[in-house]
């Protein structure tokens, strides 16, 4: 239907852009979602309904996401729910868990999350939704509670996580062991006119190199701003992507400024390629098994370049 | 002059033809998308040159707004600033300060108008027009015309018909690249025969690169619409293309091509399709109606443009008013859709079967037969027989 037939799709119930997952209005009948349309309470049997239609390649069971600071009984019932209805799904499931990725939640709470993922483990699932982060959880106690859950899960089976978009999340979700990842990071980075040209080959460049390169030292640069009026370099030397292969970094600061479709269509474009471009790099780092020490050198440029930069806004 | 324009084809007043300008060669009757500030919305230029498009307008008066003729001027033009590698036409700005201005005034000098940025008075004259358009560096530029409203009368159409051919001797004047930019001068005088003759003539006396055909397109009865067009283009040289400006719809652009037109330029297209509307052989598909939402044909079956041949009219319906995506969608088939038209145009006169594609198009259209009489009277005047497109008219 949407035109991309040797693609890849993945469904779950929540994305971060118009569904938010709303704990509040969850129930014992379903999971609530906020969207465009007002609060939405989805039950295994509906969700099963649209599974089946949209048919997608792989599909996460419906789950009770709850926030970090939820109550230890709030959390436990997130823990049963979800069980339930992963059950109620499969059993609805024509494909018997063939593409099914079960939920599993627990919160903040580490016995929790190990309770849930080993009862999750024991369903004919072929994968794993690792459900509840990237809402609200510090980004020191993640590491904690997602190694509790991959520790347990078995080997071979794929594992999701949701919500974790900026590269140090990114390389915190792989060094856990995380296989997939979604987010709206790229999306919001082009809304607000935001071009990512951070270095992607990390190992490549001697250290020293990579902390002194002066043209591609942040995350990423605004377009907005008036220092590009006249740069008409594109957005990232070398790129392959059409944008910077096409067109330059003036006449992406001309468009943004008139408010033109074509702006976010070009960003869009530019940083799908470079984010791409990164997850390349990783798995790069990942046969040649040297992802700690990618990983290191990656927080060691940013780390010293945070100390310069203009403020994250 | 810097252009050369040759015609490969005729039917009566009709003809196809080779027009070659600095940045690409192109093949009339051809239809030119408007990309306002440096862009079609939200189409690539890949995208562009997939549909077809031969030249792209851009607005001289939006343009030196933002970014400003100086800064195009340093970064090499607008070709290079937009990368775009075809044609670009740009026009003097002269209607966008009319249309679009409150308390615009019109002297001998220039048009004055109050600046959107800082509301200080400004005065745009024929030589800073031909200046600006000089720097934005486009195939072809255009004069500085007084337009008026052909919905007006009086005195002030003939004040504008004569002052539009002192300003033309300004713009001549003024500009400084000849050999690489070609400057269009624009046919004005209403809807008045004896004014519009007077124009041509004066124009003609230049020896200009090209004509247009102004002043039309902004609500005059479409009998009188004809006319003008017929009476321009009857007496325009031969040898030199004719354009007319802000048409259109496309039973516009068959008529005008009938009567020895080339060159259009318009919004309707884009803009139409930005409310969910699409432009088919027929006549329009409204992407909003319910009926959409479970159709699952293409817009078009005759289309082979990328969104007919991968998106069905229930998508497209539920991206309309929801998603950029759908205008986006739909500005692509349409103006696929406008260069499909002109292209068969171009074919039609050159394979000399222009009158036979005329009827086609007709009877798609006008299935029932209720072919407008202004089309009717216009298609007498082209020497096309249409008599088997109009069902018998009651006694």
């Amino acid at each position: 239907m949407v035109g991309l037939q040797d693609h890849f799709f993945i469904a779950s119930p929540g994305d971060s852009v118009e569904s938010l997952p709303e704990h509040g209005g969850t129930n014992k009948i379903g999971a609530a979602f906020e969207t465009p349309s007002g609060r939405r309470l989805i039950n295994p049997k509906d969700y099963m309904d649209i599974i089946s239609s949209t048919r997608p390649n792989l599909w996460a069971s419906l789950a009770d996401e709850v926030p970090a600071w939820v109550t230890e009984k709030r959390n436990r019932l997130s823990i049963d729910r979800t069980l339930k209805w992963l059950d109620d799904c499969l059993s609805l499931d024509q494909e018997k868990g063939a593409s099914t990725l079960g939920a599993v939640v627990g919160g903040p709470n580490i016995e929790h999350r190990k309770k849930c993922a080993t009862e999750v483990s024991m369903r004919n699932v072929s994968g794993f939704y690792l459900g509840g982060f990237g809402l609200g959880e510090s980004i020191e106690e993640r590491s904690a509670l997602l190694n509790a859950v991959t520790n347990i899960l078995p080997e071979e089976k794929i594992r999701f996580v949701s919500r974790l978009g900026l590269p140090e999340e990114v390389l915190q979700g792989v060094a856990a062991g995380i296989d997939l990842f979604d987010s709206t990071y790229i999306y919001h980075l082009t809304l607000g006119g935001f071009a990512l040209v951070f270095p992607l080959d990390i190992l490549g460049e001697a250290p020293e190199a990579l902390l002194r390169n002066s043209s591609n030292d942040y995350t990423k640069i605004n377009l907005h701003a008036t220092i590009y009026r006249k740069d008409t370099s594109p957005i990232v030397d070398k790129c392959s992507c059409y944008t910077c292969q096409n067109h330059t970094r003036a006449y992406l600061n001309h468009l943004l400024n008139v408010h033109e479709m074509l702006a976010q269509i070009l960003l869009e474009i530019h940083n799908t390629h470079h984010y791409l471009g990164f997850f390349r790099s990783i798995r790069r780092a990942l046969k040649q098994e040297k992802f700690e020490l990618f990983r290191e050198r990656f927080m060691e440029s940013r780390r010293v370049h945070l100390m310069e930069a203009v403020p994250y806004s | 002059m810097a252009l050369q324009f040759e015609v490969v084809g005729r039917f009566n007043r009709a003809r196809a033809s080779k027009l070659t300008l600095p940045h690409y060669v192109v093949q009339t009757p051809m239809f030119m998308p408007v990309g306002t500030q440096g862009t079609i919305k939200g189409l690539t230029n890949r995208q562009l040159e997939d549909i077809g498009c031969q030249i792209i307008l851009g607005n001289t008066y939006h343009l030196a707004l933002r970014p400003g003729a100086e800064l195009i001027d340093e970064l090499g033009g607008l070709h290079k600033f937009m990368n775009w590698k075809r044609g670009l036409l740009t026009d003097s700005g002269g209607f966008q300060m009319v249309s679009l201005l409150h308390l615009a005034d019109i002297t001998e000098e220039g048009v004055t108008f109050q600046s959107p940025v800082d509301g200080k008075p400004m005065l745009l004259t024929p030589e800073e027009s031909i200046q600006i358009q000089n720097k934005i560096g486009a195939d072809i530029i255009m004069a500085l015309d007084d337009v008026v409203r052909t919905t007006i009368t009086g005195p002030r159409i003939e004040e504008a018909m004569y002052r539009t051919l002192r300003w033309m001797d300004r713009c001549i004047a003024a500009h400084k690249r000849p050999d690489a930019q070609n400057l269009f001068g624009i046919v004005q005088g209403g809807l008045d025969p004896v004014l519009r003759d007077i124009c041509v003539r004066g124009l003609v006396e230049r020896n200009l690169p090209g004509y247009a055909i102004g002043g039309l397109a902004g609500g005059e009865d479409k009998d009188s619409f004809w006319r003008v067009v017929a009476q321009c283009t009857a007496a325009l040289p031969e040898d030199k293309p004719r354009y007319v400006m802000g048409v259109g719809y496309p039973l516009d652009i068959v008529v005008c091509s009938a009567l020895g037109a080339d060159m259009y330029d318009c919004v309707y297209p884009t803009r139409t399709a930005r409310f969910g509307t699409a432009l088919v052989p027929e006549g329009v598909l409204k992407l909003k109606h319910n009926a959409m939402a479970s159709d699952e044909r293409p817009i078009d079956s005759t289309c082979s443009c990328m969104v007919c041949k991968n998106y069905t009219r229930a998508y497209i319906h539920s991206l309309v008013t929801r998603d950029a995506m759908g205008s986006q969608l739909l500005s692509y088939h349409n103006l696929s859709y406008m260069m499909r038209l002109s292209k068969d145009l171009h074919m039609s006169i050159v394979e000399g079967r222009f009158p036979e594609y005329v009827r086609g198009f007709l009877r798609t259209q006008f299935p029932k037969g209720d072919v407008p009489q202004w089309v009717c009277n216009a298609m007498e005047v082209a020497g096309i027989d249409i008599s088997s497109c109009c069902a018998p008219v009651p006694v």
